[in-house]
């Protein structure tokens, strides 16, 4: 049984993943995989939507900090979004928040991107 | 009335399908010995990423290495230790993570041992690599006033 998916819905140049179930060392290589998809694609303009992931390790944090590096430089960014406190915390804790732009709903990281 | 000790093992292959049963093996533990759902998931957490740590570089994913999980309860704390017999690297001399950095360097991992100090309340480590490494996490019910 899959505990883990990634469900992708493109708007315009904005593409948003949403990942639900449970992100840990198994199932960061399934994420790791859609991320990269995009890059290949040219699409850096990522939100990531998190209302219905109900954990994450270290290793889906690692999935964050290895590609925000490489998507900035092509003017894009990853954004958080739809975070529940039990995952926030685990951000949070790495101090993530200060380094990523956080916001409650999908539609206010879309309004970001076309400003 | 004092609680008894109890004491409880599981043994399984070295492989990342096994994160979840090991978190769940966890979780009812802790609900047992009556932390809170919040502290529960804590425990959980650096339990997976200790487990990670061996799957990855002590067995290297190798379903035939057994991973040993013993967690011992009483009135007051969990303790749980987890042996693996691989290389092995003493986790106590890791400095924490500068996140700033690992991002410009693109680094996807190194930040499970920070979590595993973060969350429980001791860390302990004994490294005799190829023999046997131990790492014992322990969470305590209440944290001592005097400490």
């Amino acid at each position: 049984m899959e505990n883990f998916e990634v469900a992708r819905v493109d708007r315009s140049d904005v593409s948003i993943l949403r990942l639900k179930g449970f992100l840990d060392a198994h199932t960061a290589p399934n994420f790791e995989q859609a991320i990269q998809e995009l890059i290949e694609e040219n699409r850096y303009k990522i939100i990531v939507s998190m209302s219905d992931l109900n954990y994450i390790s270290s290793a889906g944090l690692g999935v964050f900090m290895g590609f925000i590096e490489e998507i900035r430089e092509k003017e894009g960014d990853i954004k958080l979004t739809n975070m529940t406190d039990k995952v926030f915390k685990v951000f949070d804790l790495l101090g993530f928040p200060a380094l990523y732009k956080i916001f409650q709903e999908e539609a206010e990281a879309e309004k970001e991107y076309s400003k | 009335m004092k609680a008894k000790t109890q004491k409880y093992k599981l043994k399984i292959p070295s492989i990342t399908e096994n994160l979840q049963m090991i978190r769940e093996f966890v979780l009812k533990i802790a609900a047992k010995t009556g932390f809170n759902e919040e502290t529960q998931e804590q425990i959980a957490l650096a339990v997976d990423e200790a487990c990670t740590n061996v799957i990855k570089h002590a067995h290297h994913h190798d379903a035939r290495r057994l991973m040993d999980i013993q967690i011992q309860t009483d009135a007051n704390k969990m303790k749980i230790t987890i042996t693996d017999k691989g290389r092995g690297f003493d986790i106590t001399k890791l400095k924490d993570p500068d996140i700033e950095k690992f991002i410009k360097e693109s680094r996807h991992g190194g930040l499970g041992i920070y979590l595993i100090k973060t969350l429980m309340d001791e860390v302990d480590y004994e490294f005799n690599p190829g023999v046997k490494n131990q790492v014992q996490l322990t969470k305590y019910l209440k944290k001592s006033v005097t400490s």
